[in-house]
C-alpha cells in the first residue's frame, strides 16, 4: 500500500465544509438504532465545539426509504425535500447538515437533477406553494454530519481526554472504516476523499490516534442495501454481504469499525449475533465481536463521555473490551440503568457471541 | 535558398518527417521538449505484432534525419502567422522564422491513477503497459517479482465517457496480448488473463498474434471490464470482474495486474496548437481539413499535422503519415 497514493487522491476531493451556522435534519432511523449518537452530535458540535446547529421540530423524514423501496414517485420526494430546504431558509439558514447517509444521496442526487432539469425544479417549487404555502430555496452548502464532524477533528483531538490508542500496548488501535454507499459512491466529489478511498473516516482516526486497516471488501455493502433487507425473501443476501465484508476484515484482527451510515452501523453490529448464532463464528478477541460504532460514539469516547451517556449499551457486541483497550472507566452495574436511575432489563444473551 | 520547415515533436512522426524533408533538400527544425528523441517510442521495448526490437527501429529513424538541426529541451513560447511564414520562439532562446510548420506532437499516456478502483499508484503491484516495457528493458521494478498470476486491463482510460475518453486508443489490445505473452515467456509457470470489452485485432498479423497467445502460451481471455481491484494482506490483488460471457461475476487474486493505459491527446501540443488557432475536436486532437484527402492538411495554410496529434494511431500508420505530411508539405511550398 503507497500511502502517498492515496494522499494525492484525498487532495483531490476536497470539499467546502462551513465551519459554523447549520440547519440540522435528523436520520429516521438512526434515532431507534443508536439514539443517543444524535443527541452526543449536537452535545458536541453546540455545547463543547459552541457552534450554532440549529433544529426544529417541523422537519420530517427526506422520503429516502420509500423513494429506495420505490413505493413513492420521484416529485413526491422532491417536495418533500423542497420543504426541508424551504424550512432551513425560513429559520436564516443556508448550510444544512443531515445526519444520515441515505438522506445526504437523496438531497444532492435531487439538486442535481435540478440543476440539470430546470423545467422540474420550477414544478417543484410550485407544489410546495401550493401544498404548504412554503417559498422554494436552496442551501447553498449541504454536508453530511461525518464531514462536520471531520471539519471539527481537529478541535475535538486538541480536547481529547483518550487516545485511539491501546493503553496497554501503546499502539494505535487498529480500525475499519465503512462509509454509507450513498455517500460518496454517486457523486464522488461531493465526499471527503471521493468514492474509491473516502477520507471523512479516515481523517478522524488518523487525528484521534488511531490506524486505519484498508482490507480488501472495504469498499462492499454493509448488508442493508435496502431491498435486500427490506423484502424478506432477500435477508440472505444482506447477510452473506455482511459475512462477506467480515470474512475479509477478519486477517487484520481490527480492534472496532467506524461507519457514518445508520443503517451500516446496524447491520454490521447485529449480523455479527446472526453469524456467530448460525455459524458458530465470531470475529472479535477471544470469542467476542468486532465493536461497530458511529462517528459521534467515537468522538464522544475520545472527548471522555460516559459510555452509557453514549448508548454504547444498546450495541448488540459488547464494548467492554474496546473500553478496556482505551483505558475508559466504566460502571458495568450502571450498563442498563434508564436516565432517571431505573433499570430499564439486560437483554437476553446471545449464546455464541461472547459479552 | 532552401525554405524552413520546423517539426514540433520528435517522436516516430517527426523523425520519419524530418528525414523525408531533409532528403528533399529543406532546413528543417526538429523541436522536442525531452531530453531524448523517440517519443513513446523510446520507452518500449517491443513492439507488435511480431515482438520486434523497438531500439533498433528508433536508431533506424534518428540516423536518417540527416542535417536535420535537432533543438532538445526545447519548448515553443510562441508560434504565430508572420505574412506566409510562421514565427516560432522557443525556451532555449532560438526564434526561427519557417515556412511551414508540422505538428507531430503526439499524444500523452493516459493517467492510470485516474481510473482510482483499479489502484494504481495506491497498490503495490499494479503497474501500466509502459512500466512492462520499463521492465523488459531494464529488467528492473521491484513491484514485478515472480508472478504467478498476471492479469493485464485493456481499455485502461479508453472508450470510458467517465474517465473523458470515448474513444478507442487503437493499439492497446495488441499490445495487451503482446504483453500477456510476453509476461508468459518470461513466467512459464504464471496464469496469465486478459480482461477485455471487445478485441480490435485489426491489423495485419494481430489476429495471428491473438490465436498465437491462446494456443502457444495459453492465455485466458475473458471478455469484462474490471469493476475493482483491492490489496489483500499479503500483498497480492484482489480483482473483481464481470465475465460477460459466461454471465458470471468474477474473482480473483493476483500477483501482478498490468493497466493498458491509452492515448490521450497530447497536453503540451494542445498548448502549442492554441497559440495558431489549430482546432480540436470534441476528443481533443487536432481537426484536419477533411478526415479523406486532406488528413495531414489543416485549416491554416502552411500548418500540417501527422501521427497521433490528430487521434491514436499504430505506429505503421503513424510513419505513413508523416511520409504523407512530407510529401504535402513539399508540394505546397513548390506552389507557394
Amino acid at each position: 500500500m503507497i500511502y502517498e497514493g492515496k494522499q494525492k487522491i484525498w487532495s483531490d476531493y476536497q470539499k467546502e465544509i462551513p465551519d459554523d451556522h447549520y440547519y440540522y435534519v435528523r436520520s429516521c432511523i438512526r434515532q431507534t438504532f443508536f439514539p443517543a449518537s444524535e443527541a452526543a452530535l449536537l452535545n458536541i458540535t453546540r455545547n463543547i465545539l459552541g457552534r450554532d446547529v440549529f433544529e426544529n421540530e417541523h422537519h420530517t423524514t427526506c422520503g429516502g426509504i420509500a423513494y429506495h423501496s420505490d413505493t413513492i414517485p420521484q416529485e413526491t420526494i422532491m417536495t418533500i425535500v423542497a420543504r426541508q430546504f424551504a424550512l432551513m431558509k425560513k429559520h436564516g439558514y443556508e448550510n444544512y447538515v443531515c445526519s444520515c447517509i441515505t438522506s445526504f444521496g437523496i438531497y444532492i442526487e435531487i439538486l442535481e437533477t435540478w440543476r440539470n432539469f430546470p423545467e422540474l425544479e420550477a414544478k417543484i417549487a410550485d407544489n410546495l406553494k401550493k401544498t404548504c404555502n412554503l417559498e422554494f430555496a436552496k442551501p447553498k452548502f449541504v454536508v453530511h454530519t461525518s464531514d462536520l464532524i471531520y471539519k471539527l477533528r481537529e478541535e475535538i483531538a486538541a480536547k481529547a481526554k483518550y487516545k485511539l490508542v491501546n493503553v496497554k500496548t501503546g499502539q494505535p488501535l487498529r480500525v475499519v472504516e465503512h462509509i454509507g454507499c450513498h455517500y460518496a459512491k454517486m457523486f464522488p466529489s461531493k465526499g471527503v476523499g471521493g468514492a474509491e478511498y473516502p477520507y471523512v473516516l479516515a481523517g478522524m482516526i488518523e487525528s484521534w490516534g488511531g490506524e486505519i486497516v484498508d482490507y480488501p471488501e472495504r469498499r462492499h455493502c454493509c448488508g442493508f442495501g435496502f431491498r435486500q433487507y427490506f423484502i424478506k425473501a432477500n435477508r440472505g443476501y444482506s447477510l452473506s454481504n455482511t459475512h462477506k465484508k467480515f470474512e475479509s476484515m477478519e486477517p487484520y484482527e481490527p480492534d472496532f469499525i467506524i461507519t457514518n451510515c445508520p443503517g451500516c452501523a446496524y447491520f454490521m453490529d447485529r449480523w455479527q449475533y446472526v453469524i456467530a448464532e448460525s455459524q458458530g463464528k465470531t470475529y472479535g478477541e477471544n470469542g467476542h465481536g468486532i465493536p461497530v460504532l458511529t462517528y459521534e460514539e467515537v468522538a464522544g469516547l475520545v472527548l471522555g463521555f460516559n459510555p452509557w451517556d453514549l448508548g454504547l449499551q444498546t450495541h448488540q457486541v459488547y464494548v467492554e473490551p474496546l473500553l478496556d483497550k482505551l483505558g475508559i472507566p466504566y460502571e458495568p452495574a450502571k450498563k442498563f440503568l434508564g436516565a432517571k436511575g431505573q433499570d430499564i432489563g439486560c437483554p437476553a444473551l446471545p449464546s455464541c457471541l461472547k459479552v | 535558398m532552401a525554405k524552413n520547415i520546423i517539426v514540433i515533436g520528435g517522436g516516430p512522426a517527426g523523425l520519419e518527417a524530418s528525414a523525408r524533408l531533409d532528403a528533399l533538400g529543406y532546413n528543417v527544425f526538429l523541436v522536442e521538449k525531452e531530453t531524448r528523441l523517440g517519443g513513446h517510442l523510446a520507452r518500449w521495448d517491443r513492439l507488435f505484432p511480431e515482438g520486434v526490437p523497438a531500439a533498433p527501429v528508433l536508431e533506424k529513424l534518428v540516423s536518417g534525419t540527416g542535417n536535420t538541426k535537432v533543438m532538445l529541451e526545447s519548448e515553443v513560447l510562441s508560434l504565430s502567422r508572420l505574412g506566409k511564414s510562421f514565427r516560432i520562439s522557443l525556451t532555449s532562446g532560438v526564434s526561427v522564422i519557417a515556412d511551414a510548420v508540422l505538428m507531430t506532437t503526439g499524444f500523452d499516456l493516459f493517467d492510470a491513477s485516474k481510473k482510482e478502483e483499479y489502484g494504481y499508484g495506491i497498490y503495490d503491484h499494479v503497474v501500466t503497459n509502459a512500466d512492462i516495457e520499463g521492465y523488459f528493458r531494464t529488467g528492473k521494478d521491484p513491484r514485478i517479482g515472480s508472478p504467478e498470476r498476471i492479469g493485464l486491463v485493456h481499455c485502461v482510460g479508453s472508450r470510458d465517457e467517465k474517465a473523458g475518453c470515448r474513444n478507442c486508443s487503437k493499439v492497446c489490445c495488441a499490445t495487451a496480448v503482446k504483453q500477456a505473452c510476453e509476461l508468459k515467456a518470461k513466467f512459464p509457470s504464471a496464469t496469465v488473463y486478459c480482461f477485455y470489452m471487445d478485441l480490435r485485432m485489426f491489423g495485419r498479423g494481430y489476429e495471428d498474434l491473438y490465436l498465437k497467445a491462446q494456443k502457444e502460451y495459453g492465455i485466458r481471455f475473458i471478455r469484462g471490464r474490471v469493476s475493482e481491484v483491492s490489496e489483500k494482506i499479503d500483498k497480492t490483488l484482489q480483482v473483481k470482474a464481470e465475465d460477460t460471457l459466461s454471465s458470471t461475476p468474477l474473482k480473483v487474486s493476483l500477483d501482478l495486474l498490468v493497466l493498458m493505459a491509452g492515448m490521450r491527446p497530447s497536453e503540451a501540443g494542445a498548448k502549442v496548437g492554441k497559440m495558431i488557432r489549430l482546432g480540436t475536436g470534441d476528443d481533443g486532437y487536432f481537426n484536419t481539413s477533411d478526415g479523406f484527402t486532406g488528413m495531414q492538411a489543416t485549416s491554416v495554410p502552411g500548418l500540417f499535422v501527422a501521427g497521433a496529434s490528430t487521434g491514436p494511431k499504430t505506429l505503421p500508420d503513424t510513419l505513413s503519415e508523416a511520409r504523407a505530411a512530407s510529401a504535402l508539405i513539399h508540394e505546397y511550398l513548390r506552389e507557394s
